[in-house]
């Protein structure tokens, strides 16, 4: 797709890039245990003994969760493993009470997929490429660490210990900081189509650890790296691009590239090793013997298929075949909430070009100067139709609408109340046409004559000030109709 | 299979268990014993056997998605060693 090429001493370096990301489950409850998984609450408070790992205590899988990972893994065309199970990872950490994690190592309740991206998602002829994805399995997070507020100590809150994480895996198919980054925003579109995570980078929803390595065009693999926990795309990017420029100096340089673990600082925009003792990854794996393997049977799977909602690439072609624009249908289907908002206006009997063309000019203009997102738009598809209903009707021209939008993003009035108490309707009354008409042209006798002579480009001007002196609320095919029989 | 100290001490430390090397020494004969007893297993001949999960017939229940627990910080912290307000404190570990 791109042609991403390090330039280094000794010619051009090629960029292998493979991304494991963790994405949060969506679900009320965790993944072995009935505490709740709500964001922001007081420390500790939404553990149970089980999250706490008090001895004795069993974990019971959240189907939900499983439900989800498995219609993840349909969304991508993921082969589904009907046989799966939990394997422990083991290792000490302060976050992490029962010292080991619950994950899947050998069976995976999702194996192989593919998800195809392109460099940009608005752009109908940008060329795509099929990044493989080689599994998602199920795990436990752990706990948050706070390193700040005591002189020797750090904090444990256990209130995320146990949340369900899906990690998915690519393969190493990514060529490029700019693939990494296309390949991130549309799995995170993905997950959010489907329900299945939020996305929500900045809460830590979802994150990614990269690995990174280069190697001569066509060469042999090189050694790679892992940039752990980055939590933004453009630091993913940037991360990208450091470590693979730090791996050729390094290389070029006589020195050898060393497979470990290392750290983003956004601040210095580098990556630092994490100088972690060389057996830590020594997890001793092994099938954790609390749980049975998961048998997912025909009933649970057709569920699943069945309540896949459409997905967007589907959603655009349908956009497309509804008349608009593929530039409209793509941006309208980049995102999930776009396309909802979108639907939600047709739902409400807008028609769909008129409707697209508001939100992608008039909607996106003003949330873009009050800089807010669609979700915290002042106006919803409900209000919002009103108003496009008052143009379809004829009750408002479009320049009207313009101003009438305004006032509502201001004081949340609607549409309708709007225009009955500034008195902004639309006027049909042909007589009060008539008589500016008239006024109009005995003001302008000489643009008259000069109409009438062959001037034909002067009808506008008549009508623009037709319009004015009727105060915008005229409605202008009646203007057109009038002034065409009057200028003859 | 068999292990030899350098692989005993490795677990050890893999396991924070700290011992010393007379207790690693005795480690290795008494692991080598368990493993040659468990490795009698391998006189039978389980061609074409799927592995066992469980020994009575059982299939893995799963729960619905509510919460149903929770809210029992007192309880959950009633044993740390040092509880610092609402969190456990632990010696400081930063990477």
């Amino acid at each position: 797709m791109s042609e991403y090429r390090i330039q280094g001493n000794t010619g051009e370096w090629e960029v292998v890039i493979g991304l494991e990301v963790h994405a949060q489950i969506t679900s009320e409850s965790k993944l072995f245990s009935g505490s709740s998984t709500g964001f922001g609450a007081e420390p500790n408070s939404h553990v149970s003994l089980v999250d706490a790992a008090m001895p004795g205590m069993l974990p019971v899988p959240n189907r939900e969760c499983l439900r989800q990972a498995v219609r993840t893994g349909m969304a991508i065309n993921a082969q589904i493993n009907r046989w799966s199970r939990f394997d422990r990872k083991n290792y000490f950490y302060a976050d992490l009470p029962q010292g080991y994690q619950i994950s899947q190592l050998y069976h995976p309740i999702v194996g192989e997929g593919a998800i195809e991206v392109t460099l940009n998602e608005k752009d109908p002829d940008s060329p795509t490429k099929k990044i493989g994805i080689e599994r998602i399995h199920v795990e436990q997070d752990a706990g948050k660490l706070m390193h700040d507020q005591h002189p020797t100590m750090s904090f444990v809150d256990l209130n995320r210990s146990g949340v369900a994480l899906m990690e998915i895996v690519s393969r190493p198919d990514i060529s490029s900081p700019q693939e990494a980054g296309a390949y991130l925003k549309k799995l995170r579109s993905i997950l959010r189509y489907v329900g299945s995570c939020d996305g929500n980078m900045e809460q830590g929803s979802m994150r990614a650890d990269v690995n990174v390595s280069v190697r001569k065009p066509g060469g042999e693999l090189g050694t790679r790296t892992e940039t752990k926990n980055v939590n933004s795309i453009r630091f993913m990017m940037q991360a990208i691009e450091y470590e693979a420029q730090r791996q050729v100096d390094l290389i070029e340089s006589g020195g050898a590239v060393v497979q470990e673990t290392r750290l983003f600082d956004p601040n210095k925009m580098e990556t630092r090793s994490m100088r972690s003792k060389e057996d830590a990854h020594d997890y001793r794996y092994f099938p954790d013997p609390d749980l049975l393997p998961v048998e997912l049977d025909d009933a649970f799977l057709e569920e699943c298929r069945a309540s896949l909602p459409e997905l967007p690439d589907a959603k655009r072609a349908r956009y497309e075949a509804l008349g608009l624009t593929a530039y409209n249908a793509a941006v309208l289907t980049a995102e999930a909430e776009t396309a909802f908002w979108f639907e939600d206006l047709l739902a409400e009997g807008v028609d769909a070009k008129q409707a697209s063309n508001w939100l992608m000019s008039e909607l996106f203009g003003a949330l873009n100067k009050l800089g807010k997102t669609l979700d915290e738009s002042p106006v919803n598809p409900k209000q919002a139709a009103e108003l496009l209903g008052l143009v379809a009707d004829g009750t408002i021209s479009g320049s009207i609408a313009k101003q009438v939008f305004e006032i509502m993003l201001e004081t949340g009035q609607g549409a309708s109340a709007i225009v009955e108490e500034k008195g902004l309707k639309q006027t049909n009354d042909t007589g009060a046409i008539e008589a500016e008409i008239a006024k109009i042209m005995a003001a302008n006798e000489d643009k008259v004559a000069e109409y009438r002579s062959g001037k034909d480009k002067l009808f506008g001007f008549f009508v623009g000030q037709t319009m004015k002196a009727m105060q915008g609320k005229a409605n202008p095919q009646i203007i057109n109709d009038l002034l065409k029989k009057a200028l003859g | 299979m068999s292990v030899d100290k350098d692989t005993v001490n490795k677990i050890a430390r893999l396991s924070r268990i700290a011992i010393s090397d007379a207790e690693a020494d005795k480690m290795v004969g008494e692991l080598n014993g368990i493993l040659a007893w468990v490795e009698q297993l391998g006189e039978v001949d389980v061609t074409g056997v799927e592995p066992m999960t469980a020994v009575i017939p059982n299939k893995l229940r799963l729960r619905d998605d509510v919460v149903t627990d929770g809210d029992v910080r007192d309880k959950v912290l009633a044993n740390a060693p040092a509880r610092e307000g609402s969190f456990f404190g632990v010696p400081k570990v930063i990477e």
